[in-house]
């Protein structure tokens, strides 16, 4: 976004990472009025035609396709691009969704150390609505806690420089879209020695999710969308791994209309063909490397770990914590919120969501106990949740 | 099965306690904002008026109509591009008599400071109501101070009503809109909102948008002037078209299908919508209106409209429809359609 640049070499990092969705927040910005005609070609209805008469030309049988990110599930419903294919493709949708990921026991975490007086918790826009065991950030900010939303965790970083007297914490969740900017956010506190900011960390991996879902004997999924912002961090070496151990096709794609219907239609062709390579829709953003410096950034400040998965439950492996060096900027221990867990009652169908064995709308609770307002579960919750993007887009399709 | 397909049967839900206490949603214009309407306030002042639930009550007193309404102003910072609080506070009573087809004639303001504000800053703000209304063609003719204890207040909160008088055999209201109806929209949504959102802490980002705040009751008799075929008029401030148009269909008890291609949206707002990961449908606007109009007099109203300078780029945006009443649909760019939704609370900028 033109004005963000503006930050120097900490937004170089963070700006390639975060929302890359959009070319103009890449490397090489084109501005104002051209930015978005770039973006409208992703949205022409005449390429889209053209590449659903392709896909259609190619598909013979039944093919179950996924999207991994929440953002890509948000695309196909807001332009309904689920009417537009073949009936034999079908696509279900994947854990992608790092507010519906991020488990219990960390949000209640946030919400105790949100009610105390000295801290400001400062978080992503979309956490505040995700229930804990029994209360969510909106509630306990109604109740006089200090809660911010901050679209980066530099703010945070900035706003803990601006309040020395109070203890700020960034509430540092995410897949590896968010980890480069959340990394540099405790680097530079390191650097600063800024005694009253700490990050709680919940940070998730994609691959290994991926990984469990194909190892499941109930698995249906036989191609991979795989998510174009978390690739633009980190290449797409994991992902050929995948498709080499499970024999499975994955195209790297973006978050556009134009971008989903390429990569499902490169996902049929290699289908078609029995093809299992990892192919690369949205070069525009992504190489196979990836992004380098913020690797770099990522490495120094956190190691792998495992990590609960709500919805899904423990996976080895899949996470990232702040390594030992950064511990005194860690909110878990600076607080000591490791007594803190919970359990994850057992009662809407998000897990089968999640492994794409079922849609949003199969779930007896959908649309009517289970609603924005009222929300059982986090899918619900995020934009980017697989429910709440049927419940916005698609309801009137389920025979609402 | 293996360990790892067992622990894929754990599940995610669980809901919230009763609500039992006000959240900032519930100010949002969405859908807890209705239920906060329908559960506590109407049941409360039961009466035919106040049902229509129409942005202003339209009363007879002696024979003449009268449009009367209230809002109040919390808006922060006090000063955005494109105006500040004095001016909203003016252009947003006016534009709620001026959907009811009323000329505009007097406001009060009443003013809740907050011990510590600046002199100065008062001033300028209302030097800047002052301003407004007499541009708008309105007096001030009564009002109200009040002074709460610094950390009760956020500087300076302004309420203001009015009173208007309405034409006589006007009838516009939410519940008027029949099927095959055109829905016209004046100009480019989600100005006013992402104009605020820029100067946000936390959000901050360099932004050119400015605030659309206007008074629209001149554009609205220009619409008329042109044909009394006009059935509802409404300005999308709070939860922006998508509130606006649901709360119509509702009323109305009839679906509405928009067309995406046809909503103004300035390439700025696009992009920094795009940035925070929101939709420009639940912007919030202070100078623009959707009108519900009968089909027979779409082109009149809205070549009128694009005459006047406040409807320079007034689009016919959708059709009132039968079916899936109740209901906002969008004919997407690819010809796909979706439900336009109204939201719980707020919309929030998503992660990343």
């Amino acid at each position: 976004m033109p004005g963000r640049a503006s930050q120097a070499n900490v937004t170089s990092i963070t700006e390639a990472t975060c929302k890359g969705g959009v070319p103009y927040s890449l490397g090489a910005k084109p501005r104002g009025r051209g930015a978005m005609k770039y973006i409208d070609e992703y949205r022409d209805s005449r390429i889209a035609r053209a590449l659903v008469a392709e896909i259609q030309r190619r598909v013979t049988r039944p093919w179950v396709l996924m999207e991994i990110c929440g953002g890509q599930t948000h695309t196909l419903m807001r332009y309904g691009i689920d009417e537009l294919l073949p009936r034999q493709v079908e696509l279900v949708h994947g854990p992608g969704c790092p507010v519906c990921v991020t488990p219990l026991e960390t949000i209640d975490k946030a919400l105790e150390l949100a009610s105390r007086p000295e801290v400001i918790l400062v978080s992503y826009g979309d956490m505040l609505r995700v229930p804990g065991s029994r209360s969510d950030l909106f509630r306990v900010r109604a109740q006089g806690g200090d809660v911010r939303i901050a679209y980066s965790p530099m703010e945070a970083v900035r706003i803990a420089r601006a309040h020395p007297g109070r203890q700020v914490v960034f509430f540092a969740i995410g897949f590896e879209t968010t980890a480069p900017a959340n990394a540099m956010a405790a680097w530079q506190a390191r650097r600063e020695g800024l005694q009253n900011f700490s990050l709680l960390v919940s940070h998730v991996l994609v691959p290994p999710a991926i990984r469990v879902l194909l190892r499941s004997p109930e698995n249906r999924v036989q191609g991979f969308i795989a998510p174009g912002h978390v690739c633009t961090v980190m290449g797409y070496r994991e992902y050929e791994e995948l498709a080499r151990e499970f024999r499975v096709p994955i195209v790297v794609g973006g978050f556009e209309p134009i971008d989903l219907l390429e990569a499902i239609s490169m996902l049929v062709t290699q289908l078609e063909e029995g093809s299992t390579d990892v192919e690369n829709q949205y070069a525009r953003s992504v190489s196979r490397e990836g992004n380098l410096p913020a690797q770099r950034i990522m490495e120094e400040v956190f190691e792998v770990c495992d990590r609960k998965w709500r919805g899904i439950g423990a996976i080895p492996q899949s996470g990232y914590r702040l390594r030992p060096a950064f511990a005194a900027w860690d909110a878990d221990r600076r607080f000591g919120l490791s007594t803190i867990t919970a359990d994850e009652p057992a009662e809407c169908i998000s897990a089968q969501v999640l492994q794409g064995l079922k849609k949003p709308v199969e779930c007896p609770a959908f649309a009517r106990r289970c609603t924005p307002e009222n929300p059982l579960g986090a899918l619900m919750v995020s934009a980017e949740g697989a429910c709440a993007a049927y419940y916005h887009y698609r309801r009137h399709a389920a025979g609402e | 099965m293996s360990d790892h397909a067992k622990s894929l049967e754990l599940s995610c839900p669980l809901p919230l306690p009763a609500k039992d206490q006000v959240l900032l949603g519930h100010g949002s214009g969405g859908t807890l904002s209705a239920e906060l309407i329908r559960e506590i306030f109407l049941p409360a002042f039961s009466n035919p008026v106040l049902a229509r639930l129409d942005d202003q009550a339209i009363v007879s007193v002696n024979g003449s109509r009268l449009a009367f309404t209230t809002d109040s102003f919390v808006v922060k910072p006090l000063f955005f591009p494109g105006g500040d609080i004095g001016s909203l506070a003016v252009h947003g009573t006016v534009n709620d008599l001026a959907m009811g087809g009323a000329r505009p004639l007097f406001l009060s303001a009443a003013f809740i400071l907050e011990e510590g504000l600046s002199l100065e800053v008062l001033k300028r703000v209302v030097g800047s109501l002052h301003r407004a209304a007499a541009d708008a063609g309105v007096e001030v003719v009564t009002g109200d101070t009040k002074v709460v204890e610094k950390g009760s207040g956020d500087g300076l909160f302004i309420n203001t009503s009015g009173i208007g008088l309405v034409p006589e055999g006007l009838q516009l209201s939410a519940d008027q809109a029949r099927p095959g109806d055109r829905i016209l929209l004046s100009g480019p949504i989600g100005d006013h909102g992402i104009a605020i959102l820029a100067q946000r802490e936390g959000l901050e980002f360099e932004s050119t948008v400015e605030s659309d705040s206007a008074p629209l009751h001149t554009l609205v008799a220009a619409m008329l002037a042109a044909s009394r075929a006009l059935r509802c008029l409404r300005d999308p401030t709070r939860g922006g078209l998508s509130s606006a148009t649901n709360e119509i269909a509702q009323q109305s008890r009839v679906g509405m299908e928009l067309d995406d291609a046809a909503i103004p949206v300035r390439e700025e707002v696009r992009g920094a919508c795009e940035m925070l990961g929101l939709d420009p449908l639940y912007v919030a606007n202070e100078g623009k209106l959707i009108a519900i109009v009968a089909p027979e007099a779409a082109e009149a109203v809205l070549a009128a409209m694009r005459r006047h300078p406040l409807g320079g780029q007034a689009q016919i945006i959708g059709t009132v429809t039968a079916a899936h009443p109740g209901l906002v649909t969008l004919r997407t760019t690819l010809g796909t359609s979706r439900i336009v939704d109204m939201l719980a609370g707020d919309q929030l900028p998503r992660i990343c």
